[in-house]
């Protein structure tokens, strides 16, 4: 990782980074070279602080019997090992239900604030940075009597984690989609398609939607990212999704390959899950840019 | 923006400005929904905190006094601030570091979505990395005796999500500084200590210390990672609450945990608001 920082790579056309605007030569040179080195060693020992705990999960899973072999047999016990395949397909399941909910929830709202209540923004908003300040451990105290009330009359599959889910969801989704919002001139594209008879049913959903499509995409990722990792308000609420699967497999034996395997590759998903936002998230600045 | 506005006006009917306008009902299903699953939730932590089913008591709280608690709390604080400051330094020198490069180049994109990850989505997988790496009796680098104490063996695994998070937190501050000021330091014949001291350092620093109250405040409601890290002995807060809650779930433990949760709801506030005011302070220079 460390050997692809390179000199060149900072200077690379359209950066506006502080080296790169340095001119060459004289004082302003010999600084940039100490910025460059500094950059450098900085960059590099961080990457190793940060790989090396990965590195040894990746390796460990791959250890054999004996030291020095290599084995598979620590990732293929991921679909044999009890509970855990359903675990993780609770977690994938959810991780849809939760992106879906979530969308239907605000994106509208979100949507008919802006064109119709502006006065409710700062409410909306308020509210939905809310979970960031209330930890989920405090947000299971108050939610446990609610969901034991639910379940004495049905019983509740892991599945309906959704509900709390969406709200744990909800600052992520709503930066994402409060800065889609600001990128397009929603109120404009509501009144041509009004002046044109469209009902205010399609002009958020054949209008608007259309034009916060990586908007969406971005809220969705960090959802799924969200509930990848969500392990307190399942455990808390006796519910086993992959996260409450992984700890109880380290309880009953810390030094499992399958603990391993299925850890690096949950980090490594969520890990790409989030590189494919920052290209999203790239291509929308550059068409603003070059329509400025 | 003015002629957008100029445009926008005609096509409100006229008629309809006197006549109440019915449009907030679109917003009813949003605000249903966070009452039931966010407000009332937090609603039954401060009542049951301060209530004993028939009214205010707030013999409840009494459980704050509690040593146990007490310990948990002062632990909380312990590991939050060492971690919080900690993880700021390491993290500003860093947010420096990926600044100073392309924008738009894979390094940044690299460390800011691998960050993403750390920082927010890794629940107690952070703690089995650590496990796998230097574990005890397991680690694949070296076997750390340290591994399972309070706070060195934990702080470690904090600090390992702390600095992301500063880096996420901080990178847009740092971006926001001006090339103008140094320039403006130099033509006063300032060094670059001179600049730190006297102009960047003193622009960032409402900056610095709202993120390290942020890193505080995500210490404190960090559960998960210290659970998978060691769940035999309840050192932190969040630890103390899960385990009145999965103890024996009668009226006594349920109001020990709302009690327990009041408590670092009040801790988590205080931090905010101090975050809250830092930000205002902030936001007048860098945007």
């Amino acid at each position: 990782m460390a050997s692809v920082i390179t000199p060149a790579d900072a200077m690379e056309r359209g950066a506006v980074g502080r080296v790169a605007r340095m001119p060459r030569g004289g004082i302003y040179g010999r600084r940039r070279r100490r910025l460059q080195v500094f950059r450098v060693i900085v960059l590099t020992l961080f990457a190793a602080f940060f790989i090396i705990p990965l590195y040894a999960m990746v390796a460990f899973s791959f250890q054999g019997s004996t030291p020095g072999t290599h084995t598979l047999s620590a990732w293929t016990s991921i679909i044999s090992y009890p509970g855990l395949l359903g675990a993780i397909e609770i977690t994938l399941e959810l991780a849809v239900i939760t992106s879906v909910v979530m969308l239907a929830l605000l994106l509208p709202t979100m949507i008919w604030v802006r064109l119709r209540v502006p006065r409710l923004r700062r409410v909306i908003e308020f509210l939905c940075l809310l979970p960031l300040t209330i930890p989920a451990i405090v947000l299971v105290v108050g939610l446990a009597p609610i969901y034991r009330q639910i379940r004495i009359h049905i019983s509740l599959s892991a599945l309906m984690l959704f509900g709390v889910y969406v709200i744990l969801a909800l600052p992520y989704a709503y930066r994402s989609l409060a800065s889609g919002l600001e990128a397009i001139d929603a109120r404009t594209l509501a009144e041509a398609a009004r002046s044109l008879g469209a009902s205010w049913f399609t002009v958020i959903a054949r209008v608007i939607v259309p034009n916060l499509w990586q908007a969406v995409l971005n809220a969705t990722l960090l959802t799924v990212a969200l509930v990848l990792g969500e392990f307190t308000i399942a455990s808390l609420l006796l519910y086993t999704n992959m996260q409450v699967a992984l700890y109880d497999i380290s309880r009953a034996s810390l030094n499992a390959g399958v603990l391993f395997a299925t850890s690096s590759a949950a980090l490594l998903f969520a890990f790409i899950l989030l590189m494919i936002l920052s290209y999203v998230g790239r291509r929308r600045e550059r068409r603003r840019g070059a329509a400025a | 923006m003015a002629t957008q506005g100029i445009a926008a006006e005609p096509a409100r009917p006229a008629g309809r400005a006197g006549r109440r306008s019915f449009a907030w009902v679109g917003t009813l299903p949003f605000f249903a929904y966070v009452g039931l699953l966010l407000i009332l939730p937090t609603a039954i932590v401060v009542w049951g905190g301060i209530s004993n089913g028939h009214g205010l008591d707030l013999g409840n709280l009494k459980i704050l006094w509690d040593a146990n608690v007490r310990t948990s709390f002062l632990h909380s604080v312990e590991l939050s601030s060492i971690t919080a400051l900690v993880g700021a330094v390491l993290g500003a020198i860093l947010a420096y570091a990926v600044a100073s490069g392309n924008p738009d180049g894979l390094i940044r994109r690299t460390f800011l979505a691998g960050g993403g990850v750390l920082a927010q989505f890794g629940g107690v997988t952070l703690a089995f990395a650590f496990t796998a790496a230097i574990g005890p009796t397991s680690g694949f680098l070296f076997h750390a005796s340290w591994f399972y104490k309070f706070p060195i063996g934990i702080g470690l695994i904090y600090i390992y999500f702390q600095v992301p998070l500063m880096l996420l937190v901080f990178l847009p501050a740092i971006v926001g500084m001006k090339r103008e000021w140094r320039e403006a330091t130099e033509s006063l014949g300032g060094s670059t200590w001179d600049y730190w001291r006297l102009v960047g350092g003193r622009l960032l620093l409402p900056a610095f210390l709202g993120a390290t109250l942020l890193l505080f405040a995500n210490a404190l409601a960090a559960y998960a990672t210290i659970q998978a890290w060691e769940n035999q002995i309840p050192y932190v807060v969040p630890q103390m609450i899960s385990n009145s809650i999965t103890s024996e779930v009668g009226l006594a433990s349920t109001n020990a945990a709302q009690a327990l949760a009041l408590g670092m709801v009040v801790l988590v506030a205080i931090v905010m608001t101090l975050y809250v005011l830092l930000q205002r302070r902030t936001s007048r220079w860098l945007q």
